[in-house]
């Protein structure tokens, strides 16, 4: 179980990025965060394993409270956390088998590291999960010879392989056209109930968090304003996440037209 | 001057006379350098006889010294490979110092740039000199002056190209709980790689022409017996040297050319 209790984020700049986020998740729930750009998803998701570093609050998986740990520990409590990119954040040279078992780099000493030598299981489990994200026949590819939708499965089977207690996906569709974003949000679902993990995705594609989300988060300037099932997902709470509270009838007044449900609050995802 | 609009100069009065006191400046020391340089004109009127004289002289080259010349050749040729060889293994590190991204600190990024400017600023005749005086004549001089004037060009491209690395399989090797020697290993080497094999083929190309001249301060290679031929006014052996030289330097320029071409 994942708890995220108060958190904090303050830049340099003097953005405050999160104000005292709390939340939690467990078992193998699907949660997506919304938001417009700037509300502070991307730095809560990162904040999560420290990849950007919160100025207050708590971090804890299970029994463990990441946010104080020193780096030896952090790199352990790491391992239990996949996480998966906007970008894929592939090493673009090396073939997809490295950089799927670079997944596995918690675990194995620097000498191991150096000369590519990972244990015959990890190898196994890399060729099971190569299948599983349906990439058989390009293992000794490199990354950087295949499809965004095939990097972002590699990606996804970097995560996997860490045998992780839960993932965070950081934007994982951004990049990809709209059929290979369903592709790889069912690919996520699929993995969260077989492996019987929770997955954290921040997303600002509301229809997609809408179709394969448990509950939705929504950020909105640092602070959660709607945590549901997406059923409760109602246009007052769309407007509370993306307009401030202020409703669409009330912007466009008497010229709305016909077209402003859903589709108009898809419109205003922030890119 | 009126202060109307249709009048408009890129310089103002100030402006104009700094420029032309800057120009006049430049010639004032253009003429002083070229007469401090006291040229004997009479030289230069007799020039091209003595070229002539010295090409008649010349040729036909000595093909019989060929045979003759293949060891300091073949001295240049491991000079150089064995000089560029330390001078990267050497640079590495210095380069790792002398990138932003991977210096430790702040005190051992400008120690790394400081042994980059260091080492490229000395010419590497000095450089041979200096090591012929402590090792004596010969190869090993030789050796250690090119891998030590390698050091800064090779460090400094190295670490241009640590710079320019992406971040974002660092990271993504990081979030899975690597550690920085891992995310060294995994995600930085193989992304400086092209540049690496790019960097220390040129560098060995550049340091073969400098193995020939290095010969002259007795650092060995095939400067030694040019050399000792032109001292003797052997010019038919000299003009062979020359003529294997040309050949040294275009195979080097086309194996580096090569190399780099295929890692791009």
């Amino acid at each position: 179980m994942l708890t995220v209790d108060n958190l904090e984020k303050t830049y340099d700049s003097g953005d405050k990025a999160l104000k005292g986020v709390s939340f939690e998740v467990s078992g193998n729930e699907i949660v997506a965060i919304i938001g417009p750009s700037g509300a502070g998803k991307s730095t809560l998701v990162r904040s999560i394993n420290r990849l950007t570093e919160p100025t207050a609050g708590r971090v804890s998986l299970d029994d463990t409270e990441v946010t104080g740990l020193d780096k030896s520990a952090l790199r352990d409590v790491r391992r239990d956390m996949g996480m998966i990119f906007q970008e894929f954040n592939l090493v673009e040279r090396l073939t997809v088998m490295e950089n799927i078992l670079s997944g596995r780099l918690g675990y194995l000493s620097t000498w191991n590291a150096f000369r590519r030598n990972f244990p015959p299981e990890d190898i196994k489990r890399a060729r099971e999960i190569l299948s599983r994200v349906n990439l058989e026949g390009v293992e000794n590819n490199r990354a950087d010879e295949l499809s965004g939708g095939q990097r972002q499965r590699v990606g996804i089977a970097r995560a996997v392989i860490q045998r992780p207690k839960i993932l965070l996906a950081d934007e994982p569709t951004s990049a990809l056209d709209p059929d290979t974003s369903r592709e790889v949000m069912s690919l996520l679902t699929d993995i969260a109930h077989e492996d019987d993990i929770p997955i954290i995705i921040n997303i600002h594609e509301v229809d997609l968090a809408v179709d394969y989300a448990d509950r939705i988060i929504g950020l909105s300037d640092g602070e959660i304003v709607f945590n549901g099932p997406p059923d409760d997902l109602d246009q007052a709470a769309r407007d509370k996440i993306y307009r401030g509270g202020e409703s669409i009838a009330d912007r466009e007044g008497p010229s709305a037209g016909s077209s402003t449900d859903s589709d108009d609050v898809i419109a205003e995802r922030g890119d | 001057m009126s202060n109307s609009t249709d009048s408009w100069s890129r310089f103002d009065r100030r402006e104009r006379l700094l420029r032309f006191f800057g120009l006049l400046a430049g010639l004032v020391i253009l003429v002083a350098a070229w007469r401090a340089m006291e040229v004997n004109y009479g030289y230069a009127v007799t020039a091209p006889r003595e070229l002539a004289d010295l090409f008649g002289r010349m040729y036909p080259p000595n093909v019989g010294y060929s045979r003759k010349i293949v060891g300091p050749l073949l001295e240049t040729i491991n000079i150089s490979i064995l000089g560029t060889a330390l001078a990267i293994v050497m640079a590495i590190p210095v380069a790792f110092l002398g990138a932003s991204n991977t210096a430790p600190n702040k005190p051992a990024y400008l120690l790394g740039k400081f042994i980059i400017s260091f080492t490229r600023s000395v010419n590497v005749i000095i450089w041979a000199l200096i090591f012929v005086v402590i090792f004596g004549p010969g190869a090993l001089a030789g050796v250690l002056a090119i891998s030590i004037r390698s050091i800064g060009f090779t460090a400094k491209l190295i670490a241009e190209a640590i710079e320019e690395i992406d971040r974002g399989s660092v990271e993504a090797i990081t979030a899975a709980g690597a550690s920085p020697v891992d995310v060294l290993i995994y995600s930085i080497v193989p992304q400086i790689k092209p540049a690496f094999i790019s960097v220390a083929t040129l560098r060995w190309d550049i340091n073969v022409r400098a193995s020939t001249i290095i010969g002259f301060v007795g650092a060995g290679g095939i400067g030694v017996p040019l050399q000792t031929e032109i001292n003797y006014f052997n010019w038919e052996a000299v003009l062979t040297i020359l003529i294997s030289i040309l050949g040294l330097v275009l195979i080097s320029e086309a194996i580096s050319a090569y190399l780099r071409k295929k890692v791009m």
